[in-house]
């Protein structure tokens, strides 16, 4: 085999296994030498499995050795943020509390069904510590480092599973979302993210943070295999009671549908102001890019941020509160004091701020009548440096960790799904992301736009190159 | 309408005993700023008309 197989995309892998021209297992040793060679310097991963993945990929050859019909994903490698369950790891979600758990005994819904779908699982990923974070530091594992410049930040929470993606460790990972933390790090590190609408894809076997906002979902460096991705994990499944009744509703099919009848605008106001001029330029370039020439105005943007942020607080409070309790001195101090402040917010700050949500929704839902798809910053600069701790927009210094997410935060708020793509600046080293947002249940859409994009040059997903 | 200064080492002096949390003193500065944050982020909230037949809304249904 003299395939650069880190280079490739997992349908690239896919094909390749099929006609023989790579095995799994080829591809799956390969992915290992460089996870164990690459890794020290990138602190993407926490857990490797290699030994599962070898027995996976030999299963696999012999499918096809057999003749029998492979998975859209066969051979794919893929990792998962630390949060997900893998059978036989304790899942840590970034903490140290947590590794004093029993190891799960089964994987999450969605990485076992990427599996089922031929996938690779070669491991678990860094992240923050119970993903209240956007830097992708980690006071128990270090920081997960960005594969375009070591020193600077992934973004998080999923810092991991960007940096994994990015340098060519795996094809496909998997992340949660929150209030941004698979749209922050995809910015940061220069790939695709999907966070799919609320309720779309099963949370089951993930650590929570925010019931109200949490999602998962995949991050990549080709829109092809986010679909891919995104269609092998839909389903229903009981054991996610926050999940929707919607029926599978794959976009793949339709991906290269291209952008004709599609009303594009960018948003206006509030994600106008507050950031870097690259922030507003990527903007630019991809509203360019899609002839998009309206701009829309939401209404209430900084109380919905606002409201998004107080839910945050309360809801991550209340699941650690024993935690915070009695184990206090275990967690990272940035999380725990964030959390202890939230401990001590108002039960009716909360209320007010989830009636708001509903308003809200309904104008945005009113919006989405007149325009398909919404543009917006994914995130206000391109990566600070690790271990740096404000930054300055609009003349306000800011802290980093809760304020890289605030372009992100008021459309998770309402759960609308959102591609992140990657633009690129000549002459510049880091990339910066811009949100390509749908209605509810339109994920076909925005990876519709995503992959017209890709197509056209406008965005790409380079590895970078780890020294 | 009487205006109460928000006061982040009141609430946080009456909150410790009843959450069961002790804080060190840079701890405690480090939450009474996460509380100030949250207050002038609630005042948008608060400021916020909405009607009392308002529902709060946490997921999409199909």
């Amino acid at each position: 085999m003299s395939l650069a197989t880190h280079m490739m995309s997992a349908l690239e892998i896919r094909a390749a296994v099929a006609s023989g021209e790579a095995s799994a297992s080829e591809i799956v040793e390969a992915t290992l030498e460089r996870i164990e060679a690459l890794n020290p310097k990138l602190g993407a991963f926490t857990d490797i499995t290699a030994d599962r993945a070898l027995a996976r990929a030999a299963s696999i050859d012999a499918s096809r050795a057999s003749g029998k019909t492979l998975g859209p994903l066969a051979g794919a490698p893929f990792a998962v943020k630390n949060l997900f369950d893998v059978a036989g790891l304790t899942t840590r979600a970034g903490s140290l509390i947590n590794r004093d758990r029993a190891p799960a005994g089964a994987d999450a819904t969605i990485a076992a069904r990427l599996e089922a779908a031929g996938a690779i699982l070669v491991g678990a990923l860094n992240m923050g510590e119970y993903a209240y974070d956007f830097t992708g530091e980690n006071a128990h594992d270090g920081p997960s480092r960005n594969p375009h410049d070591h020193g600077r930040m992934t973004g998080g929470s999923s810092g991991g599973s960007a940096a994994a993606v990015a340098g060519g460790l795996a094809a496909l990972s998997l992340g949660s979302d929150t209030n941004g933390s698979i749209r922050v790090p995809a910015s940061l590190c220069g790939i695709f993210g999907l966070k799919p609408t609320y309720g779309r894809l099963s949370r089951a076997g993930t650590f929570p943070f925010v019931a109200s906002f949490d999602h998962v979902g995949p991050l990549a460096r080709s829109v092809g295999d986010l679909a891919a991705s995104y269609d092998a994990m839909q389903g229903p499944d009981a054991r996610d009671p926050a999940q929707a009744a919607r029926p599978i509703e794959p976009t793949s099919p339709g991906l290269d549908g291209g952008l004709a009848g599609l009303r594009i605008a960018r948003l206006g106001g509030y994600f106008t102001r507050g950031g870097e001029p690259a922030a507003f330029a990527a903007v630019d370039r991809i509203a360019g890019a899609l002839g998009a020439t309206q701009t829309i105005e939401l209404p209430g943007i900084e109380a919905a941020r606002a409201s998004a942020y107080l839910i945050t607080m309360v809801e991550g409070a209340a699941l650690h509160a024993d935690r915070l309790r009695d184990r206090a001195d275990e967690f990272d101090p940035e999380v725990r004091d964030r959390l202890i402040a939230g401990a001590m917010l108002p039960g009716a700050w909360v209320v007010k701020a989830q009636k708001l949500r509903g308003w809200y929704r309904e104008r945005v839902a009113e919006a989405f009548g007149a325009v398909d798809i919404l543009l917006a910053p994914a995130t206000p600069c391109r990566a600070p440096l690790i271990g740096q701790k404000t930054f300055v927009l609009d003349g306000h210094e800011m802290l980093i960790r809760p304020n890289l997410g605030l372009f992100t935060q008021p459309i998770s708020f309402i759960g609308l799904p959102v591609c992140t793509v990657p633009v690129w600046t000549e002459g510049v080293a880091l990339p910066i992301g811009v949100q390509v947002i749908g209605a509810p249940w339109r994920e076909d859409l925005v990876l519709r736009v995503a992959r017209a994009l890709e197509r056209e040059g406008a965005v790409r997903a380079p590895i970078g190159e780890i020294a | 309408m009487t205006q109460h200064e928000f006061d982040a080492d009141r609430l946080i002096e009456a909150s410790l005993p009843l959450l069961g949390l002790e804080l060190s003193e840079a701890s405690r500065k480090v939450v009474e700023m996460h509380l100030e944050t949250a207050e002038l982020l609630w005042r948008a909230v608060r400021d916020f008309p909405l009607d009392d037949e308002a529902e709060p809304a946490p997921v999409y249904t199909a």
